[in-house]
């Protein structure tokens, strides 16, 4: 058992779980999107993503580039919260959760991709 | 430089964990804790101020409480938070740091560097292998002239000096073993802007081994090696390098040279040295009885060329069975009064030190001078650092094999011709020599001969082409004319004219000349830009073939020519 695998296997798929999580609901309800998930879904891919920080391999570069979109969608979703929220006066309404909530369906669909990857490398390498 | 990002990621992983996981958990901790607000309302710090508040205490900024001041329960987690950050902070910054400063990191960094200069380079170079003191001096030598060179070398403190050396044209260095292809190649041996390989590291071996994998990687370029011993001589020889030097070899020759033909030994001296040396008087060694110290490699070769000569050698070698010294060989160091009585060292005429230690070398020249005041002293200066010492001892003649290899390579790249003139020379008579050297001293001052080449083509002499092309034959006599003041005759003296099949030794001034034609020169400094300006300018070449200074614009040259025809 490699170690790192494990790591890095939980770290991918506990960003899809959390990521999933604060996607599924109405799209425009604020009610049925926790920001705490949203703040772990982002942490945990921050993670994942470091991980695979200087893997040589093939399929590592391209692990790594799909949790950097993951990355950089959750990123994109946390500042038009913050904007909306903070910086004007407009605050939750229902066309900036659905704004949120499509792009973390953005990062949902990389997450995939990436537990997708995750599950062929495991296949094919029956180590 | 994929390298360095992917090492740097790597390294980087750990300590990154640690910052994201601190600022997570220091918010998440913020959010969670209940504060309360300035009205006294129950109030919670929302994600965006957490990750605003825990940004300036992490990075020990620290603007104060905010929105409203702090309850206990949320000053005791800012405490925690603080400490947590810091120091994953610290420990993020710390490794980058040790990761900067990591022999591994900076020798690729640096690799990546040299690299990438030698992709730079768009002009042909040579790739040096070994910076002894023949290693040296060719790279500067070269650079002097305008040549670039790549430099691999195993020792990283002459790697330092090199770069401290204020040399013209920059000249990139990799400290890697050069007997690895893989640092060949990294140098540049596959680059179409490579002119020639020259392995000059102390060891016979690894000269060898670049020889070799030069040859099979890029067989088109020119290898120049040196080579100890005979053994790796014929062995370099049987796969085509192209030049292989002796120093030892090449010494004797001279020396042998010295008795045989002293005027020929000028010429070969002249032509061979590198500027700026001053012009020395000649003393011919005297003939008689020798005691040669030392019978290593340099010191077979030495005696093999004096008993050609048929001078006698008396040998002094401590280690006679080792070195299969001749019979009749003393036992002994030779920096001894004693044993150097025992060579009869009264009755010789000359003293050669030539073991492998400097001041063994000098040891046996100040005690030999001492017992024989009279003796010709020659002496074998292993490293380049001794030459103070060396010149203090006042040798009547010094070898070091560092700069004997390092002129026969200079020599060879910038004045090829130079090697064909000093073999047909070698085939000459004295009184031939003797002939050269007046002629030479007669355009001399007090500074040794420039030599150069010209080669006869569009390039390098468009005017001679175009005057050919016209009917007007040029001969070598108009080349040599002064274009300022067409009764004199620049300082130089042609040596060489080598044309397809036939080489013309000292070529005569009424030899016409035909395109292709490469000619070697010697003279002062200055003759070599006018006579290029001669051989590059019509105006200037028609003044010489005619006497008249023809005008050179347009609107002139019509008018003269409607006068003349007026």
């Amino acid at each position: 058992m490699n170690l790192e695998k494990v790591f890095f296997a939980f770290f991918i798929v506990l960003s899809l779980t959390l990521n999933f999580g604060f996607f599924i609901g109405e799209l425009d309800n604020p009610n049925h999107h926790n920001v705490y998930e949203l703040f772990a879904a982002l942490t945990v891919s921050l993670i994942a993503t470091i991980m695979k920080f200087g893997d040589r391999a093939h399929i590592g570069a391209v692990l790594l580039a799909t949790s950097l979109v993951a990355d950089l969608q959750l990123i994109a979703a946390v500042i038009v919260w913050g904007i909306f929220v903070y910086a004007t006066d407009t605050g939750l309404t229902p066309m900036v959760m659905a704004s949120i909530v499509s792009l973390s369906g953005g990062a949902l669909l990389a997450n995939i991709i990436s537990v997708v990857i995750l599950v062929t490398e495991t296949v094919m390498f029956r180590r | 430089m994929h390298n360095i990002i992917y090492l740097s990621l790597q390294r980087m992983r750990a300590p990154l964990i640690a910052v994201v996981l601190a600022y997570a958990i220091s918010i998440l901790g913020l959010v969670l804790i209940p504060g309360i607000d300035d009205q006294g309302n129950p109030w919670r710090m929302d994600f965006f101020h957490a990750f605003y508040f825990v940004s300036f205490m992490g990075s020990t900024i620290g603007f104060g409480e905010i929105p409203y001041p702090f309850t206990d329960a949320q000053r005791l987690w800012t405490t925690i938070a603080m400490y947590t950050t810091v120091v994953a902070w610290l420990y993020a910054i710390g490794s980058l740091f040790a990761l900067i400063q990591d022999r591994a990191f900076r020798n690729l960094v640096d690799y990546s560097g040299f690299t990438r200069s030698v992709r730079g380079i768009k002009e042909p170079f040579y790739l040096v292998c070994g910076l002894g003191d023949a290693g040296r001096l060719v790279v500067r030598e070269l650079a002097v002239r305008g040549i670039r060179s790549v430099v691999i070398e195993q020792t990283e403190n002459k790697l330092h000096a090199l770069h401290l050396e204020d040399l013209p044209v920059y000249v990139p260095g990799l400290c890697a073993d050069a007997s690895a292809s893989s640092s060949l190649i990294a140098a540049g041996l596959k680059s179409p802007y490579c002119a020639g390989t020259i392995a000059i590291t102390d060891s016979d071996h690894i000269n060898l081994t670049i020889a070799i994998t030069s040859k099979l990687l890029s067989p088109q370029l020119q290898v120049i090696c040196r080579a100890e011993t005979h053994d790796s001589q014929a062995n370099m020889a049987s796969f085509g390098t192209d030049y292989i030097i002796n120093p030892y070899d090449t010494f004797a020759d001279r020396f042998a040279m010295m008795f045989q033909s002293p005027s020929m030994y000028l010429v070969y001296e002249w032509l061979t040295s590198i500027r700026e040396a001053p012009l020395r008087d000649f003393v011919a060694p005297p003939k008689g009885r020798w005691v040669l110290c030392g019978f290593g490699r340099f010191g077979k070769a030495v005696q093999k060329s004096l008993s050609f000569e048929g001078i006698r050698t008396i040998t002094i070698e401590s280690d006679i069975s080792g070195t299969q010294a001749p019979e009749g060989t003393i036992e002994g160091r030779g920096t001894e009064a004693i044993t150097l009585y025992e060579a009869d060292i009264d009755n010789a005429v000359g003293i050669i030190a030539g073991t492998d230690d400097d001041a063994n070398n000098l040891s046996i020249i100040i005690t030999a001078l001492g017992l024989n005041k009279n003796l010709f002293t020659v002496a074998r200066q292993n490293r380049s650092r001794n030459d103070a010492i060396f010149i203090a001892a006042d040798i009547d003649l010094t070898m070091q094999p560092g700069t004997i290899t390092g002129r026969r390579i200079v020599n060879l790249i910038t004045t090829p011709l130079l090697n064909d003139f000093l073999r047909l020379a070698r085939q000459q008579k004295e009184e031939w020599a003797n002939i050269l050297v007046s002629r030479v001293v007669g355009v001399l001052t007090d500074r040794p001969p420039e030599s150069w080449t010209l080669v006869v083509g569009h390039s390098q002499t468009p005017a001679i082409i175009e005057a050919i092309s016209k009917g007007h034959p040029i001969s070598l006599g108009m080349l040599c004319t002064d274009p300022r003041d067409l009764g004199d005759h620049l300082p130089c003296v042609p040596l060489l004219l080598k044309r397809q099949y036939d080489d013309f030794l000292v070529p005569e001034n009424d030899s016409v000349l035909q395109p292709g034609d490469q000619l070697l020169f010697c003279g002062l400094k200055g003759a070599e830009t006018h006579m290029r300006w001669t051989a590059y300018d019509f105006n200037a070449l028609n003044f010489i073939c005619t006497g008249v200074d023809r005008p050179s614009g347009l609107l002139w040259r019509h008018l003269s020519e409607h006068r003349a025809s007026e």
